[in-house]
């Protein structure tokens, strides 16, 4: 007899909650065909949900998993899963929980860069889906007259990111990506990364001191001198055509205006 | 002259191919594999791909699906619409399946009888319903949903599945024809879930077979599956998608196109997929079995005719 709507609802709550607990009883209703038991027939659901997303986090997180080892990511993984399924059906979405959860997890407290490189890992898969642009081409730089130059601002591309760590987490994602040892990369060095993609192929650059600041501004909108005069307040040293130049091969704006503010920076 | 008359919004300028799905092997497309297909003497019938994969803004992985799209047909097949879920549908993931229908234009939209989202989460597997009228009413206007938004009927697949439900009331073909009856979907016949389903509940799949609506087939998928053992030691079925076609499955489906006639048939290869031949034999053994049966069948050549 079907079971009446106050006993059934929620079902799949149970279900679910069975699924990412191998501690709690079968769900209510489950059985075997002909009498048969379901133990081991529930557990290869169990399995399913946890290994295919235990093979996504492998995928999204590959420099991670070779730097603490594939049995114990498998593990590790195991217990984020358990704390933080994922939020939608877009699999390359999750994980975005996964730095924090590693930077807490005591096991691997000594290895404190670890954080940063998964961090660089969202951020490199993020820019793989943004959306298409083509970068800024320097030509358009070109024909601005230099007594505009101060007032331009830029887009960004929708692939442009920037992470700054306290650690050497560009040099290490890059090893660990490029399946190198982490030979004479001194983890506590302060490192700034940059993820673009200009070319259709996500590409992963250092930043030298003082440029994560220009270029956070100009992404935030601020005009050319504006984030120019600031960054060069905080590094007399920075090098501004320098900068410039690097960040059109870079592709991390995808247009420019000479005098337009962006109304959303607009006080 | 007459004088020229302004561009009309109404014309479609699409960008790719028209038409349905051939009725010949298709194959699960990996990106790993893109390049040896367009370089291939073989011409695969089409291609299939999970709309989440493509769900993304842009990339490389569209450039890759747009080089595939303009040379073969395309089939969209969702993997986490949830359409069984208590919850409803998520209105956000169809949205994005739209986006992605619109952006490709494929021949086909399929979905499975399944769900896999709840208030908790996504879980990435596809996980059974009770056949019972609470979950066909439920299962039903969710597709009616899903239809109304992409404008135009999808197919429902029928699922793999490893444990019962104690409310299930109804058999899995009398469940599945009447969601279609009452959805106005088509189906997608997996016949490799049929065989392990059979055996993981103690079917006949010819039993199976019989019962099932062949008529409302517009698609079939075939895979490999796995060999486990259960909690009374006998054998039970896993899904796997990891190994060519069982010799079993074969058998079952030159059964369904000598009944049913030619149909558009995707070899899927989701786990430690092969290279690019190996798939490709797999995806002409179909070829075959179509070329061999499909003529010669009761239905007779409604597919081809279309």
């Amino acid at each position: 007899m079907p079971r009446s709507d106050a006993v059934t609802a929620g079902e799949q709550h149970d279900f679910g909650a069975a699924l990412l607990d191998p501690d709690l009883p079968l769900p209510e209703g489950i059985v075997g065909p002909h009498g048969k038991k379901a133990e081991k027939r529930f557990a290869v659901y169990r399995n399913n949900v946890t290994v295919s997303l235990i093979n996504a986090l492998a995928d999204i997180f590959p420099a991670v998993q070779r730097l603490v080892g594939e049995d114990f990511f498998r593990d590790m993984a195991r217990l984020y899963i358990a704390k933080e399924p994922p939020g939608s059906a877009v699999i390359f979405e999750y994980g975005g929980g996964f730095a924090a959860f590693l930077q807490n997890f005591e096991p691997l407290s000594r290895y404190p860069y670890l954080a940063d490189v998964a961090r660089l890992e969202k951020a490199w898969l993020a820019a793989f889906h943004a959306a298409d642009a083509a970068p800024l081409q320097p030509e358009t730089l070109a024909v601005i007259p230099p007594n505009g130059l101060a007032e331009i601002r830029f887009t960004a591309h929708p692939a442009a990111r920037i992470l700054q760590s306290p650690f050497a987490a560009v040099s290490i994602f890059t090893a660990s990506r490029e399946q190198r040892p982490l030979d004479g990369i001194k983890p506590a060095t302060h490192e700034d990364g940059l993820i673009t993609r200009p070319f259709d192929a996500v590409e992963v650059r250092q930043l030298p001191p003082g440029a994560a600041k220009f270029l956070g501004a100009l992404i935030a909108g601020d005009p050319l001198g504006e984030a120019a005069g600031h960054t060069m307040a905080d590094h007399p040293g920075f090098d501004l055509p320098a900068a410039i130049s690097a960040m059109l091969e870079a592709g991390v704006f995808s247009a420019c205006s000479a005098s337009q503010p962006n109304p959303e920076h607009t006080p | 002259m007459t004088q020229v008359a302004p561009t009309s919004p109404i014309v479609t300028t699409s960008r790719f191919p028209d038409g349905p799905l051939p009725p010949r092997a298709g194959a699960g497309l990996k990106p790993e594999h893109i390049d040896a297909i367009l370089a291939d003497d073989y011409r695969i019938g089409f291609l299939e791909v999970h709309a989440e994969n493509y769900m993304g803004d842009g990339g490389p992985a569209h450039r890759g699906l747009e080089a595939i799209r303009v040379k073969f047909p395309l089939s969209v097949h969702g993997v986490g619409l949830s359409i069984g879920s208590e919850s409803g549908i998520n209105p956000d993931h169809l949205e994005r399946l739209a986006r992605v229908v619109e952006r490709y234009e494929p021949a086909m939209v399929s979905e499975h009888l399944a769900w896999s989202s709840h208030d908790a989460g996504y879980f990435n597997d596809l996980l059974p319903v009770p056949y019972n009228a609470r979950t066909l009413d439920r299962v039903v206007a969710h597709i009616g949903q899903i239809q109304d938004r992409l404008k135009r009927p999808i197919l429902l697949e029928n699922p793999s599945t490893y444990v019962a439900f104690e409310q299930t009331t109804m058999s899995e073909t009398d469940f599945i024809r009447e969601i279609a009856q009452k959805s106005g979907c088509g189906l997608l016949l997996d016949i490799n879930n049929v065989f392990v389903s059979a055996t993981n509940h103690g079917w006949k799949p010819m039993h199976y077979l019989r019962d099932f609506p062949l008529e409302l087939v517009e698609e079939i998928h075939l895979a490999g599956h796995a060999e486990d053992t259960d909690d009374e030691g006998d054998l039970l079925l896993i899904d796997a998608h990891d190994r060519p076609v069982s010799n079993e499955v074969w058998k079952l489906y030159e059964i369904v196109i000598s009944q049913a006639g030619a149909l558009p048939t995707l070899v899927e290869w989701d786990n430690d997929v092969p290279e690019w031949p190996v798939l490709r034999r797999e995806a002409r053994l179909a070829d075959a079995i179509l070329a061999r049966l499909g003529p010669a069948s009761l239905l007779g050549s409604r597919h081809a005719a279309e």
